[in-house]
């Protein structure tokens, strides 16, 4: 029991990671740019159908992922100069609209090239295994790599926000832009820079979700609402306070389809405590949501001056 | 011109056009037939809206674009896998179309909410693919058809293989919607054995299973049994296997493997058992023809979804020629619908009382036909003649 409890808990905290890159770079934009980016799930499509072309043109995964990165970027950075750049004076509403428009766009579009059924990532054999985390728990390899993958990444933007010059810009647009802009900083190439980041994070959440879940048109769209929810509880801008919620809430969710259904089971029949079980975890993760907004109104990490 | 005098004409034009449209009414044989083809045509699931879409054209082909010697025009409609777009879109297939015949539907979710407006208007329905129990059974309607399957069916097939097997312990995995609850209880109804966990999974949002199969890891049962039709069974495949489990508990399912999925599935299909009504290489002549052409036209095999279609268009044209395209007797449509006399794809078949089909189910497994080709094949037939549970509940 203590050891499927733990199976539990890691699958809640690769779940958790996941959507912690993919919130990771939705809190960026949206906190320092005042951009409501709607088509970051798009982003996310987009690296896992690069990675899974990549990987079958190169055929190995990890030179797959390393091009799909940059090129998730780079189709950010033309996403923004061509569509948003317009747009970060205009109202909320007028982003949500554009960005909409922009998922449909890419949703048809990546049916018109890459056809309607969808692609595989195909992975080298010894990813397709397992390992022994603990003596009789073996877990499927490739979701022990997304923790060590997710882990190193929130690292990595630790140290980049907060120790680097760039971080240091980051943090100050994410505070107050007018001032940053005033100061001097060109804040027309930090935005392209930081949308940039944003997009290569949501190819590298795209492309390591890609080998479980399959590549497919609209792939992006649901695991969005989840992300948006992270940047909710988490604090508009904060990477610190994704992190936290994303994990909080593939925690949650998780523990709440292992063992919610089981519990209720003992007194429903098998699909009326399946509906009841998945209504409850995800109510859970909006209780959380509204508790935290009734708490901490601006999230757990706000950034200072918002 | 002033804007009243445009009104006025414009409120003549339209009152004059009134009973010109009503006119054609009176005569006895249609001069067109016309089917409204509701199916998934946009989205993650397009490849199947398309899939029925082609084998309904091919049909057409085969006989001419004619039934019973009448022109014949089918009106594509997409449902976005959504109810309520289904029952719009039905809707308008009704009223603004004024079709002949309903067909298609791949999700029961999505016929459930449309068959109301269609059986309502005296309009004949044949669904080309969902077969959910409510309208196999009390909801039972005279306008009603399935060329398909009742949802249980298939699932039976798979129980009874269960049975053939030994396997004494099943855990069960399914989607919680109309037709998930329908494929669980279909393997419940014939597998003898005990069931020691049973999952039902968000659908269609959930696409980890990884909380799941940790479960399932954890139960030890001598086999798992799942229902995740599409993508949903690329999916739970992939992780299953990325789980090391397929080697210790076999893998049954239903409705999990088709010519589309298995493009993504490959090896992970290899080595699990299903049961069908229907595979590619059914040796009867119909199939034969179907299956021959749409590969010599579309490169590519098809999947149930589009041989129900095919049959689908066949049934409604059976019934065209039984009454010599006199559609307004709504008796004699409803016997020669009935009759069934056409030649499935699937071989025999015929309506039970409730109509929906009686058939054999065959156990089917996947093999590699080259490097990079993977194709379906019939082991053996399961059972023959089988007839869903609902239709003694069925009242008509």
């Amino acid at each position: 029991m203590l050891l499927l409890l733990f199976e539990q808990f890691l699958n809640g905290l690769q779940i958790g990671l996941l959507l912690f890159l993919l919130a990771a770079g939705l809190t960026l934009v949206f906190g320092i740019m005042d951009l409501v980016n709607l088509a970051h799930g798009s982003l996310y499509m987009m690296g896992a159908y690069f990675a899974a072309v990549f990987t079958q043109w190169t055929g190995n995964f990890f030179l797959g992922a390393l091009l799909a990165l940059p090129a998730g970027a780079l189709l950010g950075i033309i996403v923004e100069v061509v569509a948003l750049r317009t747009l970060y004076t205009r109202d909320h509403l007028d982003q949500v609209l554009a960005t909409f428009g922009l998922i449909l766009f890419f949703n048809e579009f990546a049916r018109v090239v890459f056809g309607a059924g969808g692609m595989a990532i195909e992975l080298p054999s010894w990813l397709e295994g397992q390992v022994e985390i603990m003596p009789g728990l073996p877990y499927p390899s490739f979701r022990f790599l997304i923790i060590v993958v997710g882990l190193g990444c929130a690292g990595f933007l630790y140290l980049l926000v907060q120790k680097t010059r760039l971080g240091m810009l980051i943090r100050a647009g994410a505070s107050n832009r007018e001032m940053v802009g005033a100061l001097g900083i060109d804040i027309k190439l930090l935005f392209t820079l930081v949308f940039g980041l944003g997009s290569a994070l949501a190819a590298l959440a795209g492309l390591m979700s890609g080998p479980i879940t399959t590549v497919q048109i609209g792939m992006g769209d649901n695991i969005l609402i989840l992300a948006l929810v992270v940047i909710v509880i988490g604090g508009i801008g904060s990477i610190r306070g994704a992190f936290i919620a994303a994990v909080a809430i593939g925690v949650i969710d998780t523990m709440g389809r292992a063992f919610l259904p089981n519990m209720l089971g003992s007194f429903l029949n098998p699909s009326d405590a399946g509906t009841l079980a998945q209504a409850l975890s995800s109510m859970l993760i909006y209780i959380l949501m509204a508790a935290v907004l009734v708490l901490r109104p601006a999230g757990l990490f706000p950034a200072p001056g918002r | 011109m002033k804007v009243s005098t445009l009104l006025s004409l414009t409120s003549a034009l339209a009152l004059a056009a009134v009973p010109f449209v009503a006119q054609p009414a009176a005569a006895q044989a249609n001069k067109k037939i016309k089917i409204g083809f509701v199916t998934t045509l946009s989205g993650p699931n397009a490849a199947y809206g398309v899939d029925m879409k082609n084998s309904v054209e091919l049909a057409l082909e085969h006989m001419g674009r004619k039934m019973g010697g009448i022109p014949v025009e089918v009106v594509y409609e997409d449902d976005e896998q959504k109810p309520e777009v289904g029952k719009q879109k039905t809707d308008k297939l009704l009223q603004r179309d004024k079709v002949d015949f309903v067909a298609g539907y791949i999700w029961s979710n999505v016929l459930l909410a449309s068959y109301k407006p269609v059986v309502d208007s005296k309009t004949f329905l044949i669904s080309a693919n969902a077969g959910p129990s409510p309208l196999a059974g009390e909801q039972c309607n005279p306008y009603f058809f399935a060329a398909s399957w009742a949802n249980e069916q298939n699932p039976m097939g798979v129980g009874e293989l269960l049975n053939q097997k030994g396997v004494k312990k099943l855990y069960i995995v399914a989607p919680n919607y109309a037709a998930g609850q329908d494929m669980a209880n279909g393997v419940k109804a014939t597998f003898k054995g005990q069931v020691v966990g049973q999952d039902m999974t968000k659908w269609p949002d959930q696409l980890d299973f990884s909380a799941e199969i940790s479960k399932i890891r954890a139960a030890k049962p001598d086999a798992v049994y799942v229902f995740y039709p599409s993508r949903w069974g690329v999916q739970f495949y992939t992780q299953y296997s990325q789980s090391g489990l397929k080697k210790d508990i076999p893998l049954y399912s239903v409705f999990t493997i088709d010519a589309v999925t298995l493009k993504l599935q490959k090896d992970l299909a290899l080595d699990t058992y299903f049961g069908l009504f229907w595979a590619p290489d059914l040796p009867y002549a119909t199939n034969q023809k179907f299956v021959t052409d749409y590969k010599k036209k579309h490169k590519d095999t098809p999947t149930f979804y589009g041989a129900q279609s095919y049959d689908a268009m066949n049934l409604i044209a059976s019934a065209v020629a039984g009454t010599k395209g006199n559609l307004k007797d709504k008796d004699a449509v409803r016997k020669a619908l009935e009759a069934a006399k056409f030649d499935s794809v699937r071989g025999p078949f015929k309506f039970n009382t409730n109509h929906f089909p009686i058939h054999a189910i065959y156990q089917q497994e996947v093999y590699k036909v080259s490097d990079s080709e993977y194709d379906i094949r019939t082991i053996s037939k399961i059972i023959d003649n089988l007839q869903d549970p609902n239709a003694p509940k069925c009242k008509m």
